[in-house]
């Protein structure tokens, strides 16, 4: 069956997907989470970090094995925004240079995007960081 | 506890949705959302925006990356509060240093142990 594909119609659809990929990784980050807090004594920014760190490892061994490609293309922004999308940003690369070495290949690559990520992330928060000590609290 | 992983659902899905509408309609490349987001993050949360909407979302406004960004600020804020002005350069990557370092340890030993696959 062909279905004609309209501009507008295509926005929704690609919206939508990533609408509920986005939120379902969401809220397996929240009962990740809860599961931290609950079962092993966490407190709440170390069950925060906990989810983090278990997403980032799930996106991992998914890019690994090649079915996070798969779910990305489907949902596209549904996965690239939550922090599985820093995670596949760096895991890929990484793995696709690994001929050209350990260091300039796998080591240099996994900050392909990573890299922008964290200079600007980390920019802008040291200038927030001096902002408030000259002129708040 | 439903209606806590619905705001999750509700919220980290538009976060998505937005980036998602914005790739479509400027063809910004998925590398320049990510930068967006964390910065995006990291302003509206020194504005005291982004605080509000962690106690509300949770889950939906930690886990993209604009709450990375928060983590971020908020770590400078903080440690600026403990430290004085040498907390803006330590405060920030310490709050995020999990996920960094996590990214960092599984994305290496993922490519030690795995191969690509041929591109779909």
């Amino acid at each position: 069956m062909v279905k004609r594909v309209t501009p507008g119609s295509k926005l929704l659809e690609g919206c939508l997907r990533a609408f509920w990929v986005g939120g379902v990784i969401c809220m397996l980050g929240q009962g990740i989470a809860d599961l931290g807090y609950q079962y092993l004594a966490l407190n709440s920014t170390e069950a925060g970090a906990f989810a983090s760190m278990a997403l980032i490892f799930i996106t991992a061994l998914l890019t690994g094995v090649g079915i996070f490609d798969r779910i990305a293309k489907y949902a596209g922004a549904g996965t690239v925004v939550p922090i599985t999308g820093f995670a596949n940003a760096m895991v890929s690369p990484a793995m696709e240079y690994r001929p050209e070495g350990w260091v300039l290949g796998t080591g240099a690559k996994l900050f392909t995007i990573a890299g922008p990520v964290l200079v600007y992330g980390i920019t802008a928060s040291v200038l927030v960081g001096l902002f408030y000590s000259f002129f708040g609290g | 506890m439903i209606f806590t992983y619905l705001k999750v659902f509700l919220c980290g899905g538009l976060l998505c949705a937005l980036g998602e509408l914005v790739i479509l309609k400027t063809r910004l490349t998925p590398a320049r959302i990510l930068v967006a987001y964390i910065t995006a993050g990291v302003i509206l949360s020194a504005l005291g925006l982004y605080g509000p909407f962690v106690q509300f979302a949770q889950a939906g406004a930690t886990v993209p990356l604009t709450g990375f960004g928060h983590l971020l600020a908020q770590g400078a804020i903080s440690a600026v509060q403990e430290k004085g002005w040498i907390g803006a350069f330590t405060g920030g990557v310490t709050a995020a240093a999990a996920g960094i370092a996590a990214a960092v340890f599984f994305g290496f030993f993922t490519a030690v142990l795995f191969r690509p696959k041929a591109k779909p």
